[in-house]
């Protein structure tokens, strides 16, 4: 590389123009993410969807509970919340309903929203909270070493399944569908573009989004069952995937190493939690009450 | 700074301790309440759902109490006053996010409606089983702020405190009823909103760039808050972090964080403390109580003055940070310390601490599910006095 500028700048570290560094907190980097894992990557897609968002940073809040991707939060240059483990989502309902008008978006691991915090996940989702929910199912615990998760499918090792996992995965679209979620999409860490186009509606999007984004795990997963390297996984998300938008979430359910739907599965419109509880006062109450957040 | 009216229901009232607590959380500026059901603490969110959409705020009850427990914080990181109210089974359900409120320094008051257990107990019975659970329940070290009514009037006026002292603390501060404070009711006299005193919180003028989420300087340890959305794009987390919210997980950055938000506390807790004395001057007997025990504890010392004994009371209106001082000063002249609880023996470990080798102590126990007769603390007294 020949030194075009200063070698002091930050730009020459991190690369001359990367777009995606003003959405960072570059004192925090280097990450602690492995080589080759895939959450780094949705957040290089969540990045470009802020940048061509358009909205203002001041007014977009993080939350993150525990795991690799619950790290998430901390990466971010925008108000962010590293919270305890599972519990993101009612962290994320008081920080909206104490300022409707942050746009607050919860970024965590499928063990952390749909294991420890799978209750909180289901009465967002039935609430309509206006939360965007971004779920980096790796089918692993990674920061505690690669245990079994509510998304493992049928079939691979994990440290707490040695003899294979037995036990049904969830299919989270279909989950998050059946519970009342406004906008359901899925898409890999291969289609970084349809990604980053995803989290853009949904940050444009009210109400209470779930966008699952399958990342590769090799240090653990991959590896336990010599599934390659990062790049090994991402190949496959290629050859495997179709995408099916407006599929029946009930269709897509994963297997392992099988095909993968990917897409945007549900886009509909009800009324969010706030704007339900602002229109049944202003009816019930009248002149007593007074829009709430309005 | 003053009441903001349209919280505050002035005048007489015959209610219950718990409806006079939801009130003291209205006058004290309260706007968010994330509850989750459990007797006898209930009725705190019903009335405060029927009264918060006339006021300007929110109530939601959540699926659980650990939700209810981290939407608060969530809400108090978006800029509002926030409670939480439960007893016995969700108070445990909460401990992590106890820890997760006092190491993220997050304003906050949690009421504790207590109850008897272990476990389900008699969840429509009296108790003051939860002292210790406040103090040492959750991992780690941490410290709170511990607050004990006996009346419906103190269930106000000290709800109306939790809450400045949570704003000028930063550390979790519960107010510790039982059943019987809960549910009995008696006259409450709200004052006019300029009378009462509320504590704004400690907002930051500095601007962006300037300000550090935890920045403090020696003689104060409680840094200036911000909330989301006002441009200091903040980092919070309950990993050990350093002054800007970062994680710092070294050995030394966890001794300095961790002196800091226990010596906040401990560094106070002489201003902190607060024992109501009565007749102590001259006592050979100190009856130590707290809560509705604290009125048993006054019959029987009436009593036993009549038949001559020298006995007095202490009763902890602040039962964190434990009045140790107080305590030791007490043994320089009084013989022997009388401590009923309902409980098998709670607070009465700290006396013993306090007045080691110097004085005894005498616990007068009680399993709970109805509160002292007299006799019992009575013939304590009696035989202590001997
Ligand atoms: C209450 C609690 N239980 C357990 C843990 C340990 N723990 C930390 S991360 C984690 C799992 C994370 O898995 P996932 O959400 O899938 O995230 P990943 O690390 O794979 O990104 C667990 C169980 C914890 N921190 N807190
Ligand atoms: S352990 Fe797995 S999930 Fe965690 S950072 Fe490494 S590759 Fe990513």
């Amino acid at each position: 590389m020949t030194l075009l500028m200063d070698p002091s700048s930050e730009e020459l570290e991190y690369g001359m123009d990367n777009p995606v560094l003003p959405f960072l907190r570059k004192d925090r980097i280097p990450h602690i993410w492995c080589p080759g894992c895939g959450i780094g990557t949705s957040l290089n897609s969540f990045c470009r969807a802020l940048a061509d968002s358009g909205m203002d940073m001041d007014q977009i809040a993080i939350v993150s509970g525990i795991g690799c991707t619950g790290r998430t939060a901390g990466y971010l240059n925008l108000d962010s919340f590293h919270t305890t483990h599972g519990r993101a989502i009612p962290f994320a309902t008081g920080l909206k309903l104490a300022n409707p008008n942050l746009k607050v978006v919860v970024y965590s691991g499928d063990g952390d929203l749909t294991a420890i915090g799978g209750n909180h996940f289901m009465h967002a989702a039935r609430r309509n909270m206006d939360l965007m929910v971004v779920c980096v199912n790796n089918f692993t615990y990674g920061m505690t070493g690669g245990q079994v998760a509510p998304t493992t499918p049928l079939g691979p090792t994990q440290t707490t399944m040695p003899y294979g996992n037995f036990e049904n995965g969830f299919n989270l679209p279909f989950l998050a569908d059946a519970c009342g979620a406004v906008y359901v999409a899925r898409w890999t860490v291969y289609h970084v573009r349809q990604l980053a186009k995803a989290m853009k509606e949904g940050l444009q999007k009210k109400g209470f989004v779930f966008i699952e984004v399958m990342a590769p795990c090799p240090t653990l997963y991959s590896r336990r069952n010599r599934l390659g390297d990062g790049v090994d996984q991402v190949k496959y998300y290629k050859e495997r995937s179709q995408i099916k938008n407006g599929a029946e979430t009930k269709d897509v359910g994963l297997t392992f190493q099988g095909d993968i739907v990917v897409g945007k599965f549900v886009d509909r419109e009800r009324p969010t939690w706030l704007d339900s509880m602002n229109e049944h006062f202003g009816k019930v109450l009248g002149d007593k009450f007074q829009t709430y957040g309005g | 700074m003053h009441a903001d009216p349209k919280g505050v229901l002035t005048g007489v009232h015959f209610i219950d301790g718990d409806h006079a607590a939801c009130e003291g959380a209205l006058a004290a500026g309260c706007r968010f309440v994330a509850g989750y059901p459990i007797t006898p603490s209930t009725e705190i969110v019903e009335r405060f759902a029927a009264r918060i959409p006339k006021v300007g705020g929110v109530f939601i009850q959540m699926e659980d109490e650990l939700a209810a427990s981290i939407a608060i914080q969530g809400a108090a990181w978006g800029g509002k006053k926030v409670m939480n109210v439960t007893s016995g089974p969700g108070l445990s359900l909460m401990m992590e996010h106890l820890g997760y409120a006092f190491i993220t320094e997050t304003p906050c008051v949690w009421i504790d409606v207590q109850r008897c257990g272990p476990s389900t107990g008699v969840p429509t019975g009296p108790a003051q089983h939860d002292m210790m659970q406040v103090k040492w329940g959750s991992h780690g070290d941490f410290q709170i702020i511990a607050l004990c009514p006996n009346s419906p009037q103190e269930c106000f006026d000290l709800t109306v405190r939790a809450f400045n002292l949570t704003e000028t603390w930063r550390v979790p501060v519960f107010l510790m009823m039982d059943e019987v404070v809960g549910h009995m009711t008696e006259r409450v006299d709200i004052p006019r909103p300029e009378d009462i005193e509320v504590v704004e919180r400690k907002w930051t003028n500095k601007r962006p760039g300037e300000y550090q989420v935890y920045g403090t300087t020696p003689e104060d340890l409680v840094p200036e808050m911000t909330k989301a959305g006002d441009g200091h794009r903040i980092h919070v987390t309950g990993l050990t972090h350093n002054e800007k919210g970062y994680p710092d997980m070294s050995v030394p950055n966890q001794e300095r964080m961790l002196g800091r938000l226990i010596g906040k506390i401990q560094q106070n807790a002489d201003q902190l403390v607060d024992v109501r004395e009565d007749r102590t001057e001259d006592a050979d007997v100190v009856v130590v109580s707290y809560g509705i025990t604290s009125r048993v504890a006054m019959a029987a010392i009436e009593q036993a003055r009549a038949k001559g004994v020298k006995v007095g009371s202490a009763r902890l209106v602040i039962a964190w940070p434990f009045p140790a001082k107080r305590m030791q000063e007490l043994a320089r002249t009084a013989k022997v310390f009388v401590v009923p609880e309902m409980n098998m023996g709670q607070m009465v470990q700290e006396v013993e601490r306090a007045v080691a080798g110097v004085a005894k102590v005498v616990s007068v126990p009680h399993a709970g599910g109805s509160v002292h007769d007299v006799e019992t603390i009575l013939s304590a007294i009696m035989e202590a006095s001997r």
